[in-house]
């Protein structure tokens, strides 16, 4: 296999240093292809066993005749080393690097990776789209299942089925997506039964500057308020500047002349570049404890995190009450529909629809609005917060996205049939995973991967019922209402659990709220989670 | 009542204090001797006690009336809008009279009436008796013993009678340390740990100045460091700033001269003075009660009050204290300036940690007596129970119970009690409605016959412990025993459930803690019925065995005989249903009760720009 080239040094003699809530090992240091083992040969369960794709930095100190190297992974942990020989540390710390920025999909881990109890291609028989239609057509048959994206050509990013208006055809469809950035053109994303209102979603139109139009798109959003009750609501997650700025380079926002029936919101959320410095300097703050309370309070200020997590919960909260309680169908999008649009749309789905908030609703909620709506997984989630390159195209949305869940499940504790364990998991998984759910941007690329047919899915362990026990919660109690959550700053908590903060409070019991974990006795240990074992491909 | 001079006046709007967009409800508003009553359309009632108002202010005049803004000692705010000047007027001087007594026979204590006869009054105020507390503290030993010298408080006025001093030392030490002392209060025993035979003992600043000595009081220290055989170096602790500390040496006050003592290890800790703590919390309530409070604003607010800082610094200085006595068995003297501020509240926090018995319902309220009550914490003064200087004022045991609910936080299984008892005491401390809490120290209240005269707080609490219990208390779990708290900043939090206590819409909207409460509810209820069972069944055989033969008798030696199972098992679904759906409803998520539905009208509006959503959401243009 062409890794060995990389591996400089397979074997050293090497302690990992006690952490936070972790004994120390002391053994023989091994490098696989994929993984990191330290063991002292006795198969005891403190062994370490590290994905290689988890670490996000390594850092290397040497003295004398041998060195440290420090690791700091994507899930937030940090890891040091003691190794023996100075030639040793320098050549492992070389090759942890290599093999852990390594670029190609299909000889990553998870194609290699081959539990027991597990078959491959169980992830076929989640089928989202399909699902989601079958149940929005239960309601009504004023909408289709269109296939006009099978072979990927109108739209990269979207999956192959997508369920739009009866009365548009698949011809219009064309259109429209031409119309939009990345073809995403408008597609339902939520039906709201209650009322019959719903949600689409899709990326900026292609104004630009002279203010060109699109009959097939505006058609589409007619055809939409026509099924949808009349009155529609535009919410573009840029400002009305950024939006000016977007239409000097093409893009731009629906006008109000070329849309009648529909107004718009101007609802600006970060993305990109700022919301990934807000998660850094977050988790610099809270790796640092030898602050005072007061430069604690100024750096947790600073960073802005749970300004954007008000501002998440709030416009999704908008948008669900629009539907719910003005009746109006809503559009939501920014410049690439991939981010903070999908952050709304799920968002406001978990608050309106008591489906999302089971354990298989929010499974399918996932795969429908980030996975297979095709949020840049690969990209965004390429390095975590301890990363020193400079960040290309990462982006947190989705750990912004699990945060808004948690301050949800903090003040609706039994409406959500998942824990926080749940949301711990999902964030590791979607930084460095044995399974394949979270490999690729998009279901095109999936595709040509055979993600698919090659990988395990992390559905379907999550879903064995011994994990299923533990990332439930215990007094999880339908509730058929919407959660209509407090947006207040006093309302809003700082998800330790989330941050480096649970490696780091071993007396606090990191994790989730240390009341439920006396309630079930489900103790959270967050190493054991983080490495992942071999199995078959050992 | 003579400060009365309006009952009531109708038409009167409460407004939401978070609302923005002036959301109101309308009612009626009583004055009573005793409370401001507010009913609204909806039959509701806000009850608001006329001691626990701190602020009130008339605004200037409307279109749609006069504003009135209630502040209270709870942290209730209320806004009402009386469509009259005149009435808005009357209420507002009858408010002002009624919230600021001049006497403490005024207070609501002397006239609350809960229908106890006299008896069980004075069984209620016999339920906290701090001799036995000393006894159970193991302290009448050989080392230490009963000082009697002070029965008529002629040693220190501001000290209860009964006290612990160094078997060794005689009445003229203690004499003569006394007038060393501030106050003259010397040093005296608060707290015996018995396995390390150590003592938290507690005092005011010494009258050192800048070269003063005292014979007795050097002799005083040196006879408590000698009670304890396992460590003979004694911590000093000085709980002020040693800045303000340093000042107080050209007021002839100061610190401890270490050259002077024997054996003694001085400390500074530097916990801020009452002014400082009062002015911050005042910033707090500024910050948490503007309308639209961003996150940032929220932040460095609450950066800027250095409200969290101080809670930080009181618990720092408690955790010091259990740790000189864990770790080295040390005893620990404990002073700020008159020694019953900061030193109450480090004397208690860090019995609290050492001792598991202050963190059941029972004992937490001897803490309160022993530490606060009898040692003579100014709770007239700093509560303002009587219009007085309001310099004087000052949230010192409201940042002692905040440390607790932190503490609380960190080890949810440790205490016996739950924040609501927090609460309910926070409540009672400002309410004037029972005798515990007035007065500023057991020579005043011994004046007031408050034992005659009121009732005691913890028997009615003691009656209602079901509410403060706390399900995941584990009392049995060694792990608990001492308690060490993580002192790191992103421990610390802002006590929502303090701050914002009367403010609903922004706590979380199903709680946890009732639901458990419910299931022990329901379990207490389950294990009623199959006792019920039981006893039918057994006076079913017995009824049997009376009438049939010998030969049936022997099923009765069966109790668990396999038939009646089936039965209970039946039982007990049926049971549990109704219950179920009790604990679904939820507070809050039900159209009438969240304020998204502002958003209708506005949006309904075709053209207006400005769409404005309720809870905090800032405005948003269309």
């Amino acid at each position: 296999m062409e890794f060995s080239e990389l591996i400089r040094t397979g074997r050293a003699e090497a302690l990992l240093l006690p952490g936070p809530g972790q004994p120390p090992v002391r053994g023989t240091l091994c490098i696989t292809s994929h993984h990191l083992l330290l063991s002292d040969g006795h198969g005891s369960p403190s062994d370490l066993w590290l994905l290689l794709r988890n670490v996000d930095a390594v850092e290397k100190r040497v003295a004398g005749n041998s060195g440290t190297i420090t690791l700091k992974c994507k899930d937030l942990n940090i890891l040091q080393l003691e190794i023996e020989g100075l030639e040793e540390t320098l050549d492992i710390a070389c090759s942890i690097e290599a093999l852990s920025s390594l670029e190609s999909v299909t000889t990553s881990y998870p194609f290699f990776y081959r539990p027991q109890g597990l078959r491959l291609g169980d992830s076929e028989y989640l089928h989202p789209p399909d699902d989601f239609y079958q149940q929005v057509a239960l309601k009504t048959n004023a909408w289709r299942l269109s296939t006009v994206n099978r072979d990927f050509y109108v739209c990269a990013s979207y999956p192959p089925a997508l369920v739009v208006p009866c009365a548009i055809g698949d011809e219009a469809l064309a259109r429209s997506a031409h119309f939009r950035q990345g073809g995403r053109f408008p597609v339902l994303c939520y039906y709201h039964s209650i009322n019959g209102t719903v949600m689409l979603r899709s990326s900026q139109p292609l104004q630009g500057a002279n203010r060109r139009r699109c009959a097939e798109d505006e058609l589409l959003l007619l055809e939409v308020l026509a099924l949808g009750g009349g009155q529609g609501l535009v919410v573009d997650t840029r400002s009305a500047q950024a939006v000016k700025q977007a239409r000097l380079t093409g893009g731009g926002t629906e006008a109000k002349a070329a849309y009648p029936g529909w107004k718009r919101l101007h609802r600006p959320l970060e993305r990109g570049r700022p919301l990934q410095d807000s998660f850094v300097r977050l988790v610099e703050a809270c790796t640092d404890p030898s602050l005072s309370m007061d430069r604690w309070l100024s750096r947790l200020d600073g960073c802005r995190w749970l300004t954007h997590v008000k501002e998440a919960l709030t416009t999704a909260s908008l948008v669900a009450q629009g539907m719910d309680r003005e009746g109006i169908c809503i559009l939501v999008h920014g410049t690439e529909g991939t981010d903070a649009t999908l952050l709304v749309t799920s968002l406001a789905q978990l608050i309106l629809d008591p489906k999302c908030r089971t354990m298989r609703g929010f499974q399918s909620l996932l795969e429908r609005e980030w996975i297979q709506a095709g949020h840049p997984f690969q990209q965004r989630c390429a390095h975590s917060a301890y990363t020193q390159g400079r960040p290309k195209n990462e982006a947190p949305v989705f750990l912004l996205f699990l945060d808004c869940v948690w301050q949800l499940s903090r003040q609706f504790p039994l409406s959500l049939e998942f824990g926080e364990g749940m949301l711990l998991a999902l964030f590791d998984h979607a930084y460095a995973s044995p399974f394949g759910t979270f490999l690729c941007n998009s279901e095109k690329e999936r595709y040509l991967c055979e993600v698919k047919t090659k990988t395990h899915s992390l559905w379907s362990s999550l879903n064995q019922s011994k994990e299923r026990k533990r990332l439930c919660n215990p007094i999880y109690s339908p509730n058929p209402l919407a959660l209509w959550p407090s947006v207040e700053p006093q309302s809003l908590q700082l998800w330790a659990g989330k941050t480096s903060l649970r490696f780091h409070l071993p007396s606090l019991n990191p994790g989730s709220s240390p009341w439920l974990r006396s309630l079930t006795g489900f103790f959270h240990i967050p190493n054991s989670r983080s490495f992942l074992t071999l199995d078959s491909t050992t | 009542m003579e400060h009365i001079r309006t009952t009531k006046v109708e038409h009167v709007k409460l407004l939401d204090r978070f609302s923005t967009s002036n959301k109101s409800l309308t009612g009626t508003l009583y004055l009573t001797a005793t409370h401001l009553l507010f009913i609204d359309s909806l039959q509701k009632e806000t009850w608001i006690l006329h001691h626990h108002i701190a602020a009130v202010e008339k605004l200037a005049l409307t279109t749609s009336g006069c504003p009135l803004v209630i502040q209270c000692k709870n942290f209730r705010i209320v806004h009402f809008i009386v469509p009259r000047e005149r009435d808005c007027h009357d209420i507002y001087n009858s408010l002002l009279q009624l919230s600021r007594q001049a006497k403490h026979e005024d207070l609501y204590a002397f006239s609350y009436n809960p229908k106890q006869n006299e008896s069980e009054r004075e069984q209620g105020w016999q339920c906290i008796n701090l001799a036995d507390e000393y006894r159970r503290m193991g302290v009448l030993n050989s080392k230490w013993h009963l000082f009697d010298a002070n029965r008529n408080y002629q040693i220190c006025e501001t000290y209860p009678i009964d006290l612990y001093v160094p078997e060794s030392v005689n009445t003229a030490t203690v004499v003569g340390s006394s007038k060393f002392r501030s106050k003259g209060r010397f040093p005296v025993l608060s707290y015996y740990h018995q396995d390390k035979e150590a003592a938290i003992c507690r005092c005011s600043q010494p009258l050192s100045g800048f070269s003063a000595r005292c014979l007795e009081d050097e002799n005083m220290l040196e006879a408590i460091s000698k009670t304890n055989p396992r460590n003979r170096y004694m911590y000093v602790m000085d709980t002020r700033p040693k800045l303000n500390a340093m000042a107080n040496r050209a007021a002839g006050k100061g610190y401890e001269n270490k050259d002077n003592y024997s054996n003694i290890r001085f400390q500074f800790v530097g916990i801020e003075n009452i002014h400082v703590m009062r002015s911050s919390l005042q910033k707090l309530l500024e910050v948490n009660g503007t309308k639209g409070l961003s996150v940032n604003d929220f932040f460095s607010g609450l950066e800027s009050s250095g409200w969290l800082r101080h809670i930080k610094a009181v618990l720092d200085a408690a955790i010091f204290l259990a740790k000189a006595i864990v770790v080295e068995s040390a005893s620990v003297l404990v002073h700020c300036s008159d020694g019953w501020d900061r030193t109450s509240q480090v004397c208690s926090l860090g019995a609290l940690l050492l001792d598991s018995y202050y963190r059941t319902i029972k004992g937490f309220m001897v803490l309160i007596e022993k530490d606060w009550i009898s040692f003579g914490h100014k709770f007239s003064d700093r509560c303002g129970h009587l219009d007085g200087d309001p310099k004087e004022v000052s949230p010192v045991f409201t940042q002692f119970l905040e440390c607790v609910w932190h503490l609380t936080e960190q080890f949810p299984q440790a205490f016996e009690y739950n924040e609501a008892f927090l609460l309910q005491i926070h409540e009672h401390v400002h309410s004037c409605q029972f005798g515990n809490f007035l007065g500023n120290c057991q020579k005043e209240r011994e004046g007031l016959k408050l034992k005659e005269k009121t009732y005691s707080l913890w028997p009615f609490l003691l009656d209602d412990q079901e509410k403060y219990l706390n399900p995941f208390y584990n009392p049995t779990s060694q792990k608990f025993a001492v308690l060490e708290p993580n002192t790191v900043p992103f421990n610390f939090k802002f006590w929502r459930n303090m701050y914002h206590q009367f403010d609903r819409t922004m706590h979380p909207r199903q709680s946890i803690f009732k639901l458990i409460m419910n299931m022990n509810d329901q379990n207490k209820q389950l294990e009623k019925e199959i006792k019920e069972l039981e006893y039918k069944i057994k006076h079913q055989k017995n009824r049997q065995t009376d009438t049939v033969l010998n030969k049936e008798s022997l099923l009765s030696i069966h109790p668990d005989s396999p038939a009646l199972k089936p039965s209970l098992c039946f039982k007990k679904e049926q049971t549990l249903l109704p219950v179920n759906d009790a604990v679904r409803t939820i507070e809050g998520s039900n159209t009438a009760d969240n304020r998204y539905s502002e958003y209708t009208e506005e949006f309904s509006k075709t053209e207006p720009a400005v769409v404005s959503l309720e809870y905090g959401v800032a405005r948003m243009t269309c």
